[in-house]
């Protein structure tokens, strides 16, 4: 069989009540544009319900965008979420407007990058390849 | 059908035990794999979907595995234009079924982007309500440039979800319009959609796609328009041999009009085991062959450095032989070095 490609897959996702969906659009675009595969999941997400696409969707990473605050609670939970499902190996990445002094914690969360206002769209696109390489051979 | 002879009820618990110990994997994550997906553990199931599209050595192993499992749910295929209603039909199709007691697979197909390889894959977005449904389960998957509606790996990613105990299963195709044939192959059951307004276009469909209906489903009923599309598309059916006439039915998903109705009409039209079990696998393994054993020999015989079909070649335009010898000696070549 001609074998097939190996394609990153990318869970995209708002959750909480942030409205604000211009930059997800754009980084949804950038990923797919890098040819990685992504399911954007809209506005208004649970962190249950992130979880739980992340899990059927087999995707390599989950990323957030949150710009109406809250990042803290929510990054907080779908963090545990994830552990509990036993897929803290889904890389979990936020981005939005973050303030700088919360990454350290959004971090210690098990966030495991922060993306903020002004971030390249090329960076993000890169972090995610590197991520996406690694755990492929993890 | 009732000779005693004849193939033993697929459903036979001991026969099933005996082909599942003949088919198991050696290599133990597949083994792993392939025993949590039949419990139905997600995390497993969704893995071995992602190592059946990316053909992986545990992907194979897990398809011939899964063998003596497949064929007992029932699948309906969904198509229809782009924005016709696809996935919201499926939605409230979904909320019907479980209704039912029916677990529920959902696979939904979008188009890969040819430049990029890339997708975005949005279909699941208007069936959120179901996320969190122990009974349900939805994968999406990009086409890949695999032309046809579909993408390679879907009859055995809806295989998996037919081995993992979901009884309806539901595919979403890419509403390219028009190659959609392959739904047919595919499914027990198919429903091509039809909004209203697309006037003319109408004319578009029915030259490809009305052909395949089982059901056709004018969707988005609440919208005016939606009498004229269901008089349109009796006053074609009219037109055509009458053989095997499918239903029309309208749908409203925004109102839940009609949702009750189409399952009905779903659950009247033929088993999967009569369509798919008897015949169907069978049949789809011989064209699975024929359609992978062209593309393989394609690509070896377009691999320019093969030294043997080069001389071939020059043996044609030397004269020596013609476009038929040519032809056999090729497949030759092709089939001389197989792994
Ligand atoms: C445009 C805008 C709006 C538009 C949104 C339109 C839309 N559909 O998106 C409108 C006018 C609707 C709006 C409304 C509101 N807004 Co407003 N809005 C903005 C503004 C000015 C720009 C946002 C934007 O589009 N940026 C451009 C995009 C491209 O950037 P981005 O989203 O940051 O994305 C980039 C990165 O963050 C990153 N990224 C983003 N997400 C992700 C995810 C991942 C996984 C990754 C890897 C990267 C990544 O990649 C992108 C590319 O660099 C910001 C100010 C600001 N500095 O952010 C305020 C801002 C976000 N809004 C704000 C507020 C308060 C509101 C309102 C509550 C106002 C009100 N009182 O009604 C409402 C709430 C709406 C709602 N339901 O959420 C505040 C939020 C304050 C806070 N967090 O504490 C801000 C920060 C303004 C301010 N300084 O006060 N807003
Ligand atoms: N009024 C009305 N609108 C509907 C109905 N069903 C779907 N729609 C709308 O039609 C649009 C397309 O619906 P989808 O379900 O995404 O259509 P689709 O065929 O899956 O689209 P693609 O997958 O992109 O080809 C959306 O804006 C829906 O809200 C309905 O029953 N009534
Ligand atoms: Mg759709």
């Amino acid at each position: 069989m001609i074998a097939a490609q190996r394609r990153i897959r990318v869970l995209m996702g708002k959750p909480g009540l942030c409205g604000h969906d211009r930059g997800i659009v754009l980084v949804v675009m950038a990923l797919r544009d890098a040819g990685m595969e992504v399911i954007y999941s809209g506005r208004h997400n649970s962190p249950e319900s992130l979880v739980e696409v992340a899990i059927q969707e087999d995707v390599d990473v989950l990323g957030v965008s949150i710009l109406a605050g809250g990042h803290l609670a929510l990054c907080e939970r779908i963090a545990r979420l994830l552990r509990e499902r036993n897929a803290q190996d889904i890389v979990l990445l936020a981005g939005g407007f973050i303030p700088p002094e919360d990454i350290p914690k959004l971090k210690a969360f098990g966030v495991k990058e922060v993306f903020r206002d002004g971030a390249k769209l090329d960076d993000i696109v890169r972090y995610i390849e590197g991520a996406a390489a690694e755990r492929a051979t993890a | 059908m009732d000779t005693p002879t004849a193939e033993p009820h697929p459903d036979a618990p001991d026969l099933r035990a005996q082909q599942r110990a003949a088919c198991d994997p050696a290599d133990p994550a597949a083994q792993t794999l392939l025993m949590r997906l039949r419990q139905g553990d997600r995390r497993s199931i969704a893995r071995a979907i992602t190592a059946i599209e990316n053909e992986t050595e545990t992907g194979r192993a897990i398809v011939r595995a899964i063998q003596p499992d497949i064929g007992r749910a029932r699948v309906i295929g969904i198509t229809g234009a782009p924005g016709a209603g696809k996935s919201t039909l499926a939605s409230a199709l979904i909320g019907e079924l479980l209704h039912r007691g029916h677990r529920v697979g959902v696979v939904a197909v979008d188009p890969s982007s040819p430049f990029s390889g890339g997708a975005v894959l949005g279909d699941r977005v208007r069936m959120e309500r179901h996320t969190l449904s122990e009974r349900v389960f939805i994968r999406s998957l990009a086409a890949r440039g695999h032309l046809g509606g579909l993408s390679r790996a879907v009859f055995k990613v809806v295989d998996v979800l037919d081995a993992a105990g979901f009884d309806a299963i539901l595919v979403e195709t890419v509403g390219a319009g028009q190659s959609e044939v392959e739904i047919t192959e595919l499914a027990d059951t198919r429903l091509v959609v039809c909004p209203p307004g697309l006037g003319d276009d109408v004319q578009a469909i029915k030259a490809g796609i009305l052909e395949i209906a089982d059901i056709l489903v004018v969707s988005k009923a609440d919208l005016p328009g939606a009498d004229r599309t269901e008089i349109d598309l009796r006053f074609m059916l009219s037109n055509r041999m009458a053989s095997g006439q499918p239903a029309i039915m309208r749908v409203s998903a925004a109102n839940a009009t009609g949702i009750g109705e189409l399952a009905d009409a779903i659950d009247a039209s033929p088993r999967g085991r009569e369509t798919r079990r008897a015949t169907g696998v069978r049949e789809r393994t011989r064209r699975f062959l024929a359609q992978e054993t062209g593309n393989l020999v394609r690509a070896r015989l377009l691999a320019v450095d093969n030294a043997e079909l080069n001389a071939l070649i020059d043996a044609v335009a030397r004269g020596e032989i013609d476009h038929a010898q040519a032809l056999a000696q090729a497949a030759r070549i092709a089939a001389g070095n197989w792994a």
